[in-house]
């Protein structure tokens, strides 16, 4: 879980930095956005880092309900009266359920742009690039598909949260002074990763409107 | 105070269990909860009923013996208390207790509040120890260990076993109690010669128990009476990754 986790949390950074470019103004964003995206599908570096990713992808999932699984099965009767969770954080209870919703997301996500994209023929734009900035700005002018990604990038943050530091916990980050490290890192990197795209929609959807 | 109680009761391992009703009238807020039990079996004896049959032990909170689940959380509502040291001031007059034994499938419950827990002498036995000759004690100060190392060792070995971590586990995990003896030995220099075989083995047996992963949803170093850290996982990770990349 966590060596999937943490490429995951890397893959995102990278994620946040290229779409950064839809911030810029709209004639500009959509040459750089559509020039990035050409340049990622035509690179044989990136290519391979794409099947990596979608190896992690599967394989998080899957180890994730093997071991959802095993610890069911860990169980024994359950308690007629549980107040165990007073003593954790729910989300850090409820990776399952947010990662669930996540799985979901990502479904969306990647038939409205990843499969446009690769299988099926955009308009071009005036460098000849395809044109999937207009795709991904006529998305977010819908109110509910803009609602849909800030409720399924919430549901990341929390997962972001309790995955990241779990993920030093699993390899072995044991001294203190670290462990603060990390767990400080954790929220400084959840923060900018969740807010940095949660702000994406908002302002495409803001810009549509006036 | 007056109390009512709603207690487990099971009459044999493989018998189906469940949660009896019991009204019990001048319970002192003076009395430990054990001893508040004890009060409901003398009733109980009385009336030539079956007492209900829980573990305990040393009533200090050192020895591990006692553990159930009270209120939904294991040893009651303080945090870093055995059920032993819990007491009925922490109780108000009329309140409803729900007493459970600690559930877990490598925990079978043997009877009512009485659960099994060879499962953590399995792991012990695993590597929980180390290989010495026996015979009169060595000369103390022939091997040096730091006085930081001690206490740390020490911490770890505070551990008494008494299975609150499992109890109180989502995944009914076994890593607090398996990590603190990794850890004891490991900090030694005496534990250190055999440390990877070590956390191979036991970790494997913690598998083989039952035992879920750890989530590291941290509720087991609430739940610890002995409060030991959730740092000694990690530290069982790093060592068992260690033991697994240079492990001859």
């Amino acid at each position: 879980m966590s060596g999937t986790g943490l490429f995951l949390c890397f893959f995102l950074i990278i994620h946040l930095l290229g779409n950064l470019q839809l911030f810029l103004p709209p004639e500009q964003a959509r040459e750089q956005f559509n020039w990035y995206s050409h340049l990622l599908s035509g690179n044989i570096i990136i290519k391979t880092v794409s099947y990596v990713l979608y190896i992690s992808i599967i394989g998080h999932t899957i180890y994730a309900l093997i071991i959802t699984r095993k610890n069911a099965a860990a169980n024994g009767t359950k308690y007629a009266y549980d107040k165990r969770g007073t003593a954790s954080v729910w989300y850090s209870r409820n990776m399952g359920l947010l990662g669930t919703i996540i799985f979901i997301f990502l479904i969306i996500h990647f038939k409205d742009f990843w499969y446009q994209y690769k299988f099926t023929d955009l308009p071009l734009d005036a460098k000849g690039h395809k044109d999937l900035y207009t795709i991904v700005t006529k998305a977010y002018q819908q109110l509910w598909y803009v609602l849909v990604y800030e409720v399924a990038l919430l549901a990341l943050g929390f997962h972001l949260l309790h995955g990241f530091f779990s993920a030093a916990r699993t390899l072995g980050v044991f001294h203190p002074k670290y462990v603060r490290w990390v767990k400080t890192l954790g929220w400084v990197y959840t923060l900018v990763i969740i807010l940095g795209f949660m702000a994406m929609p908002i302002f495409v959807y803001l810009n549509g409107l006036s | 105070m007056k109390l009512s109680l709603k207690i487990w009761r099971q009459e044999s391992f493989d018998a189906k269990g469940s949660m009896i009703s019991y009204q019990l009238d001048k319970v002192s807020s003076d009395m430990s909860f054990l001893e508040m039990l004890d009060l409901l079996n003398e009733e109980l004896v009385q009336k030539g009923e079956r007492v209900i049959e829980f573990d305990h032990d040393c009533r200090e909170g050192i020895c591990g013996q006692c553990g159930i689940m009270i209120n939904g959380r294991a040893h009651g509502p303080l945090s870093n208390t055995t059920t032993c040291q819990l007491h009925m001031r922490s109780f108000k007059d009329g309140d409803t207790i729900y007493i459970e034994p600690f559930r877990a499938e490598a925990f079978p419950i043997i009877r009512d509040l009485k659960i099994d827990r060879k499962a953590f002498d399995h792991i012990i036995q695993a590597g929980g120890y180390i290989s010495t000759s026996t015979g009169q004690p060595p000369e103390a100060n022939s091997i040096l260990i730091s006085h930081d190392n001690t206490e740390a060792a020490f911490d770890a070995a505070a551990c008494i076993g008494c299975g609150a971590c499992v109890a109180t586990c989502k995944n009914s995990s076994a890593a607090l109690f398996t990590s603190a003896k990794i850890t004891h030995l490991a900090l030694l220099p005496q534990g250190k010669l055999e440390a990877a075989q070590r956390v191979i083995n036991m970790v494997d047996q913690m598998d083989t128990e039952g035992f879920g992963h750890c989530s590291n949803t941290e509720a087991c170093e609430v739940e610890c009476p002995q409060d030991i850290a959730v740092l000694h996982i990690a530290r069982m990770n790093y060592e068992y990754n260690k033991a697994l990349v240079f492990k001859p």
